[in-house]
């Protein structure tokens, strides 16, 4: 359980603003100087207000954003300066599921489409009768029929759309999936749903997450490590139970006092 | 017939049916609401319990006959607005009923300045109004925007989610309407943003007068702001009472499943409860 699957050191994303011809460019820093670590099996929350640099956090460490300074260990190995080719194997590893259910699957994809594509590229030789049956048993995991393969993202609700995201999260058998705002855009019913689904998987499959949101409540529920984001820098880091009990940094007990009570 | 004690919105048996060439769908049955007088309702269930339906049935904004199919009654200040003509609910809209919708950044037009938008709204309801320039600035200026005279020639792209909700409640308020009806305004925002927009609606309300009702799917943020809920299940009411009675006890296992499947602060670990098929039969 102690064994650390990650270790972010000092990692920056500063982007440049651009002020004009023959002016210098302003530098935005989306993310300052953060650090943190997350242990085998863990959820680590990150909360945060939007623009907070929680997002671009988590985009990061897949290299989907570009790293101005810093370095990431994923199980002891340096993965910042490596090609894209030889960072192939850790996009296997590291899934991502994101926070709108109705722009991240392709409207033109059919649902066994967008479940087999990690497949092809990362298992291209998979035989094609295999992918289905792997398709249909990610379908049964998630609580989809199979026999709903064939359909289109804009026949289902939002809800299970997010259902298809995690399916396709879950294909390539990672060991680590950063799950952005996965909640956010749905009812709260729904929002339960997802949740109890997200901490079954991570029971069956020894998953470790990173969750992102701007919810405390939700955040609270299902880490046990949080992290508070603001302005590009974390303020505070804390086992769950601690930031809900003594939260320290003034904007931590903003967010907790935007939580509603009743 | 309106005497003292009449409602401001009496809804009586309202029915919405949607039809098309494959079939019939109910969205609402036999739905009775009341609104007073500077009364807050909230109206809560999931996506698809027909609440946004019937705020837009309120001012003839669902689709004509025979798409939709709409039967009741609902009065305000004594009108049946099932019967009022298209020019006479053109004429109420916005002077009497006023909306909100949910996400802030598809009900304003991208390429005019939030200025021109309000502006648009105070001419079309207030054709009298001479000085619709301050008028704009007051309205921006009471949903607490900063330097509203200059921000009136901002465009929607330049202002944060919670701006724009707040543009679109200044557009609401400029016809000083009798009801504002807020559907999902919070939804699309965070958390701490949620609480501003929900803050200023009860400032607001206290300032002038009037009455809301609140359209949501979280429990969460109605407590403390609506003065009764009405809970929708699949186009019915199924439970209905003052907001804080039905928190502490609800009686409905639907009130009861929307209600804990809420993560609270603090609370043990558990798994959260969710809604289905079987519990509602009960």
């Amino acid at each position: 359980m102690s064994e650390l699957l990650l270790e972010v050191k000092n990692l920056s994303v500063h982007y440049p603003v651009k002020q004009g011809f023959l002016k210098a460019d302003k530098i935005f820093k989306a993310v300052d100087d953060i650090s943190f670590t997350i242990k085998k099996g863990q959820t680590v929350g990150l909360v945060g207000e939007s623009g907070s640099g929680k997002t671009t956090t988590g985009r990061a460490l897949v290299k989907l954003a570009p790293i101005t300074k810093g370095q990431i260990l994923y199980a002891g190995e340096a993965i910042t300066n490596l090609s894209l080719k030889r960072f192939l194997p850790y996009r296997r590893k590291i899934q991502m599921i994101f926070q709108d259910p109705y722009a991240s699957l392709n409207p033109r994809m059919t649902v066994q489409e967008i479940i087999a594509e990690p497949l092809k590229v990362h298992f291209p030789h998979m035989k094609r009768k295999d992918r289905v049956e792997r398709v249909s048993e990610l379908l049964d995991k998630v609580g989809l029929s199979p026999k709903w393969r064939s359909r289109y993202p804009h026949q289902f609700s939002g809800g299970q759309r997010q259902r298809i995201n995690i399916a396709r999260a879950l294909a390539c058998e990672p060991e680590f999936i950063i799950c952005d705002e996965p909640v956010s855009a749905l009812d709260v019913s729904v929002q339960a749903q997802i949740v109890n689904l997200l901490q079954d998987l991570q029971e069956a499959h020894e998953l470790t997450y990173l969750f992102i949101a701007h919810d405390l409540a939700v955040v609270e529920h299902i880490s046990d490590f949080v992290l508070v984001m603001t302005e590009g820098k974390i303020v505070e880091q804390a086992e769950a139970e601690a930031i809900y009990k003594h939260a320290e940094h003034p904007y931590t007990q903003k967010l907790l006092s935007a939580v509603p009570v009743f | 017939m309106t005497t003292a004690q009449d409602p401001l919105l009496q809804i009586n048996k309202l029915s919405i049916t949607f039809r098309n060439r494959f079939g019939e769908t109910s969205a609402v049955r036999d739905l009775d609401l009341n609104l007073g007088e500077n009364e807050t309702v909230a109206i809560i269930g999931e996506s698809g319990s027909g609440k946004s339906v019937t705020a837009l049935s309120l001012t003839g904004l669902l689709p004509a006959k025979p798409a939709c199919e709409v039967s009741g009654e609902i009065l305000y200040k004594g009108e049946n607005l099932l019967e009022a003509s298209e020019k006479r609910l053109r004429k109420l809209r916005g002077e009497a009923i006023a909306y909100i919708f949910q996400e802030p950044s598809t009900s304003l037009n991208p390429v005019f300045t939030v200025g021109y938008q309000i502006k648009e709204a105070i001419r079309a309801h207030l054709p009298k109004e001479t000085n619709v320039h301050e008028r704009a600035i007051r309205a921006l200026d009471e949903v607490g925007i900063r330097e509203p005279e200059a921000r009136l020639k901002a465009y929607p792209f330049e202002m944060s989610g919670g701006m724009q909700q707040r543009v679109m409640i200044a557009m609401a308020l400029a016809c000083e309407p009798r009801i504002l009806i807020a559907d999902e305004p919070t939804t699309a925002l965070d958390v701490t943003i949620q609480k501003q927009i929900i803050d200023l609606l009860k400032d607001i309300k206290q300032r002038r007068q009037m009455a809301i009702m609140m359209i949501t799917h979280n429990f969460g943020i109605v407590s403390g702001f609506a003065d009764r809920v009405i809970v929708m299940y699949r186009g019915e009411v199924v439970e209905t009472g003052p907001t804080e009675e039905v928190l502490s006890k609800p009686q409905h296992p639907y009130t009861q499943a929307l209600i804990a499947c809420i993560p609270r602060l603090g609370a043990k670990k558990r798994r959260l409860t969710t809604i289905n098929a079987e519990m509602i039969k009960q």
